[in-house]
């Protein structure tokens, strides 16, 4: 497939753009293979112009035209040069919802160029063959290929937890993606336990996703693990190895918590499908929670819903707040928190192990594992520890970022799989990140850069399903990664938070619903200006610059010389 | 006195409202004159002013005790458990007496003692100068004067002495025009904008009923239009909904007829009526108080509340009266019913927008005592001082000082004060310690002789301002009469936690970024200050020395002083990193604070185990 194929119309000429909270510009439009330009030149076409629009094609969620074909109608913009009075017959506008929820309108003249435009823009975003993805593309000069790919090995992940017990290994048992095609190659298990038993184990559980380790507590050296559902069937089937597995991470006397992120009733009617839970019977040691979290379609509806209540200005309050209520989005941030408060306090509070599942186990129970270890463990809250924490607990274990992200709020398109599971995940941060201002070293804008990142990316970072995937289309060979341009340190520094400072406790934070919040800075981020908020913030930083002890000692360095020697200083006035 | 029969109790339990177990302090109830005292097992003190209290309730018993649930008017809510019924009892009693006043005489502010001497507590009344104020206005001028017409209250008695009326419209006019008005609250100055020489004026609804006419009235208001130069006519808002003003006509009250009066331009506006709003608070605050509450539930009541639809209202009544100022330069006349509610908001509000002095401490200060104090806003029955009309009292004021509190977050650099100010100031409005809001108005309050036998509330929150300050303020952010426009889409009107749950402490961040900044720019104006101090003792001494050096060592002991008084100032900033982080240190956040965390399991006991997932608490019980 060529990109050309799909570009009907490469350049239009005199396209207003306009966006909320923007004046309107006018430009050339171009289009090409990834991304949409408009550059306006004011001073006349010898000038270079400047570049207002620069957008990834594969950003788009949906396009809308609408055309106008009004021979009598003059534009009130035209003044009466022959080209403008040539395109006044007709002309069409195209509003741009992008999967980051901007919205941009383009009006073009001539309708044929904007039917042309539109289903360029629709046939390129639509382009579904990663290979074919724009970070496959993207050669920056500042960055080389292979950096940022291998920053954060498991091994060295699995020597820290080494050097404090000696129960875990790390197994390559998955190294060619036969035992389990959605876990990378190695993975953390209980030290007793061997290869032919993990294999034996992962038949046992849906997709092969047998019990690995997720987080070792090192506090009190308790365990978080994560799974797939067991098959039990309806036949109530058992498997040695899988019990055999559990029970070894469980001492004499021991018990673990099991958390099934479904409703009892959901995880008993998986039985008829194959799938089931862990029987009392034959996991005597684990007590099983059900803590039911929303995923799939209805997770994704309450996104939609949200993002168009948001978009609708207008509405009168009692409208908003049952328009908030209905989509129901803070309650799954609230369930989301809730029960990874949940795990964490299990092992924290009550110093017992814990294996968190679903059914699939790549989607609420990655949301779970995660945000626990964010509450628990200091070291995830640095700006590399949660990248870290993101390339081990989302990208490596198989969240399928491809599926999951295909698609934003404004799609028309029939939803197949996505669903905004990382973006409740980065929700609940950010709900964490204002109960505990000080205690995460990176700020919001991260947080809205991997949102932007995991739907449309210059970068290979959040490409696939899962490694195997990663493998095949040699993304870590091709593609540069997003690690590797956030942490360059001119572009680090925007995502730091300048009242960071180390905080090694557990931070609990209050789930009630007057504390949970929506997010504005992301879901109005477009819709109003933030302005006052931004230069609030500015100044908080200068106040934090200003208050830095280095600073303070080169002010009082100046003084204490100049005080120090005032003979010299006279000498040289004199 | 006469009602405390028990002094003191123990082995009293205070719990926590929100836990779902039976989590508690333990600790000594002690009951005085004035106050309510908790003091806990470790040593932690709840004091309760009586006058705070709302209500007072006794629960059924129970195994551990009697239960006793305490509401204040800050919000805050204790629930205590007495040992012993009899006690229980005595206290329930002794609160009830004591938490209803039936003569100001009684109210605490006649005890308080802060000990200051007379002078002080002179110079503390005439802290706010209303007069000063209007001056600052600008007013008076060619087109307005000081009226003496209210001198001795003999035309309005809820109106101040001194008013501010067109220079054109005589004393017939004004006592024409006090007839045709509800309570004789004619139209007067409230606010001047002298860039724009429109003005803000205040009255109540006008005695038309069907078709009642008065032309002083229309005078009355042809003058407040004429002396705008800038502009010909004038806009009335009324800031009732239309129907209740309707209503009002069956009663010989209403509305201003657009065709009887020249060049006005007349709005509605829809502001509910105080049992409204009261109502309103109360279903917020069952609502906000629910255990275990679930996200929609808080949304839906939230919206059934109307809570939020309210303070929108009162903010867009403001943003219009904006508008017609500063936009069309044309002057505005406010009113409501009687026009010391609505009216109060709407003005008030409508100055602080367009004004940046109300935007500073002491300026918002001013406000209040004009807008709210001076013009009769009846603090006395909206904030049910003494014990009296329970459908008088209404959250009037709570609102205002909610709406700005939303103008805060929406400018975080307009305001010289921050959230603990507003918390303050509505701590205070129904504490009944200071003089200041006592009574409903001026007449009253001089009649109390309050400035004689209480204390003014401001010179003791000016003395503490810097608990008060916004750090991030920034008086080049808004100078002289700056506008401020604020975005009044729903979306933009929060919850105010910190309001409504200002004493649950595990609802709030755990770590205040407030705090942290205010310090902060309190060392970096410190360190500044050291410098220039330091700067100067250099130019001082480079001076010295080369005097010195001229005079070859005669006074050689004249610069030594100097050095050895820099040393000191110079090690101020050595203790400033310490501090420093000890203001990063958070409090302890603990399972047990938070929701989800009455979690017992105990693995020893026999199954079966039965977890619930009750508003997303997680609890095991076996």
């Amino acid at each position: 497939m060529e990109f050309a194929e799909l570009i009907k119309t490469a350049t239009v000429e005199s396209v207003l753009l306009s966006c909320v909270g923007l004046p309107a510009v006018k430009g050339t439009l171009c289009i090409t293979s990834h991304h949409l330009l408009l550059s306006s030149c004011p001073g006349g076409d010898s000038q270079p112009g400047t570049v207002e629009l620069w957008l990834l094609i594969r950003n788009v969620d949906a396009v809308e035209k609408r055309v106008q074909n009004l021979g009598w109608y003059q534009p009130p913009r035209t003044n009466g040069s022959p080209r403008d009075t040539r395109l006044a017959g007709s002309s069409g506008t195209i509003t741009l919802r992008c999967k980051d929820l901007k919205v941009l309108q383009l009006e073009i003249p001539g309708m044929e160029e904007c039917l042309n435009i539109a289903s360029s823009i629709e046939a390129l975003s639509s382009v579904d063959s990663v290979m074919m993805m724009y970070p496959f593309f993207y050669r920056p000069q500042s960055l080389k290929l292979e950096e940022g790919w291998n920053l954060f090995p498991l091994e060295q992940y699995f020597q820290q937890i080494a050097s404090q017990t000696s129960r875990w290994r790390l197994s390559d048992v998955n190294r060619d993606f036969t035992t389990c095609p959605t876990y990378p190659p190695a993975v953390i298990v209980p030290a007793a336990v061997d290869d032919d038993a993990l294999r034996k184990a992962a038949r046992f559980r849906q997709g092969g996703r047998f019990p690995v380790l997720s987080y070792y507590h090192p506090k009190n050296g308790t365990v978080m693990l994560r799974s797939s559902q067991p098959l039990t069937g309806p036949n109530r089937k058992r498997c040695r190895e899988d019990e055999m597995l559990l029970g070894t991470v469980l001492d004499e006397g021991e018990r673990g918590f099991i958390i099934d992120t479904r409703s009892a009733q959901a995880a008993k009617q998986a039985r008829m499908t194959g799938g089931g839970t862990e029987p009392k019977s034959s996991y005597p040691r684990w007590r099983r929670l059900h803590r039911p979290l929303e995923r799939g379609r209805p997770l994704q509806e309450s996104f939609i819903k949200l993002v168009e209540a948001c978009n609708d200005t207008s509405i009168n309050m009692d409208r908003w707040l049952s328009r908030l209520e209905s989509c129901r989005w803070l309650s799954h941030v609230k369930a989301a928190l809730s029960t990874a408060c949940l795990a964490a306090q299990c092992m924290d509070r009550e110093e017992a192990s814990v294996l968190v599942h679903g059914a699939e186990g790549t989607d609420t129970t990655l949301l779970v594992t995660a945000l626990a270890q964010v509450i628990l463990d200091p070291s995830c809250r640095t700006l590399v520890g949660f990248q870290g924490l993101l390339e081990r607990e989302w990208i490596e274990a198989g969240h399928p970022f491809h599926l999951r992200c295909a698609r934003s709020a404004y799609s028309h398109a029939r939803l197949k799989q996505e669903a905004p599971l990382f973006l409740l995940f980065l929700d609940c941060v950010w709900q964490l990140s204002r109960q505990f201002p000080f205690s995460l070293e990176f700020g919001e804008h991260l947080l809205l850069t991997l949102f932007d990142n995991a739907y449309a990316s210059d970068y290979g970072t959040f490409l696939c399903n899962n490694e195997k995937e990663r493998c095949l289309c040699k993304v870590k060979e091709t593609t540069h990664s997003l690690w590797a341009w956030l942490n360059q340190p001119g572009e680090k520094k925007k995502y730091l938070n300048p009242l960071y400072s180390h905080n090694a406790l557990v931070i609990w934070p209050s789930v009630e619903p007057q504390s949970i919040q929506l997010w504005q800075g992301l879901f109005f981020r477009w819709i109003r200006s933030s302005q006052y908020l931004d230069e609030a913030w500015a100044e908080i930083e200068r106040l934090v610059e200003g208050n830095k002890p280095p600073v303070k000692e080169s002010a009082g360095n100046r003084l204490s010389q100049s005080l120090s020697d005032p003979a010299a200083r006279t000498e040289n006035e004199r | 006195m006469e009602h405390i029969r028990t002094t003191k109790v123990e082995q009293v339990k205070l719990l926590d409202r929100f836990s779902t177990s039976n989590k508690s302090l333990m600790g000594t109830l002690y009951l005085t004159a004035t106050h309510l005292l908790f003091i806990d097992s470790s040593q932690r003190e709840t004091w309760i002013l009586h006058h705070h209290i709302a209500a007072v309730e006794k629960l059924p018993l129970t195994t551990s005790g009697c239960p006793l649930v305490i509401q204040c008017k800050n919000f805050r809510i204790v629930h205590f458990v007495v040992p012993r019924e009899r006690d229980c009892h005595d206290i329930y009693n002794s609160l009830l007496q004591l938490s209803r006043t039936a003569k100001y005489e009684e109210l605490y502010a006649f005890s308080y003692n802060p000990k200051q001497n007379e002078s002080e507590q002179v110079k503390g009344w005439q802290l706010i100068d209303l007069a000063e104020e209007y001056k600052r206005m600008g007013v008076p001028n060619a087109n307005w004067q000081l009226s003496d017409a209210n001198r001795d209250y003999k035309i309005c008695e809820t109106y101040p002495r001194e008013l501010y009326v067109p220079r054109t419209a005589s004393k017939p006019i004004i006592v024409g025009s006090s007839k045709f008005r509800s309570k004789g609250r004619f139209p007067v100055l409230s606010y001047y904008h002298k860039n724009k020489e429109a003005a803000i004026c205040r009255c109540s609804q006008p005695l038309s009923g069907f078709s009642a006419r008065c032309l002083e009235d229309e005078h009355m208001l042809q003058a407040i239009s004429k002396a705008n130069p800038s502009n010909r006519y004038m806009y009335v808002m009324d800031t009732r909904p239309k129907l209740n003003a309707m209503a009002n006509r069956a009663a010989g009250k209403g509305y201003e007829n657009e065709d009887n009066y020249s060049n006005i331009r007349f709005q509605f506006v829809g502001i509910e009526n105080i049992h409204v709003m009261r109502s309103s608070l109360q279903k917020l605050l069952e609502v906000s108080g629910t255990k275990g509450l679930s996200v929609n539930d808080f949304l839906s009541g939230l919206e059934n509340s109307g809570w939020l639809r309210h303070i929108k209202a009162v903010l867009d009544a403001a943003v219009f009266l904006v508008k017609a100022i500063a936009v069309e330069s044309a002057s505005v006349l406010v009113h409501c019913s009687d026009g010391w509610d609505r009216t109060s908001q709407v003005c008030s509000l409508g100055a602080l927008l367009l004004d940046s002095y109300y935007r500073t401490i002491k300026g918002f200060m001013v406000l209040i005592e004009k807008d709210w104090i001076s013009f009769g806003h009846k603090f006395s029955d909206r904030c049910c001082q003494l014990d009296g009309d329970p459908k008088e009292v209404s959250p009037v004021f709570t609102q205002f000082l909610e709406s700005v509190w939303n103008l805060t977050e929406q400018f975080p650099q307009a305001f010289e004060y921050n959230e603990a100010f507003l918390l303050q100031i509505h701590e205070h409005v129904h504490s009944c310690q200071f003089g200041n809001f006592l009574g409903n108005c001026q007449k009253e309050r001089e009649e109390l002789k309050l400035k004689e036998k209480t204390y003014s509330l401001w010179p003791f929150l000016l003395d503490e301002q810097k608990k008060y300050r916004n750090p991030l303020y920034n008086a080049n952010f808004s100078p002289e009469l700056t506008l401020l426009e604020p975005n009044t889409v729903s979306f933009n009107f929060k919850f105010w936690r910190n309001m409504y749950h200002q004493f649950d402490r595990s609802m709030h961040p755990r770590q205040c970024v407030f705090n942290l900044i205010m310090n902060m720019s309190e060392q970096n104006k410190q360190l500044e200050e050291d410098i220039k101090e330091l700067e100067a003792k250099i130019k001082q001494r480079n001076g010295q020395s080369s005097a010195v050096l001229v005079k070859e060592h005669q006074q050689s002991a004249h610069p030594a002083p100097v050095a050895l008084k820099t040393p000191p100032s110079f090690q101020k900033e050595q203790p400033l990193i310490p501090v420093n982080d000890a203001v990063r240190t958070i409090e302890g956040s603990n399972t047990a604070d938070n929701r989800y965390s009455e979690f017992v399991a105990e693995f020893s006991k026999a199954e079966p185990a039965v977890v619930s997932l009750e508003y997303g608490v997680a609890r095991m019980t076996c």
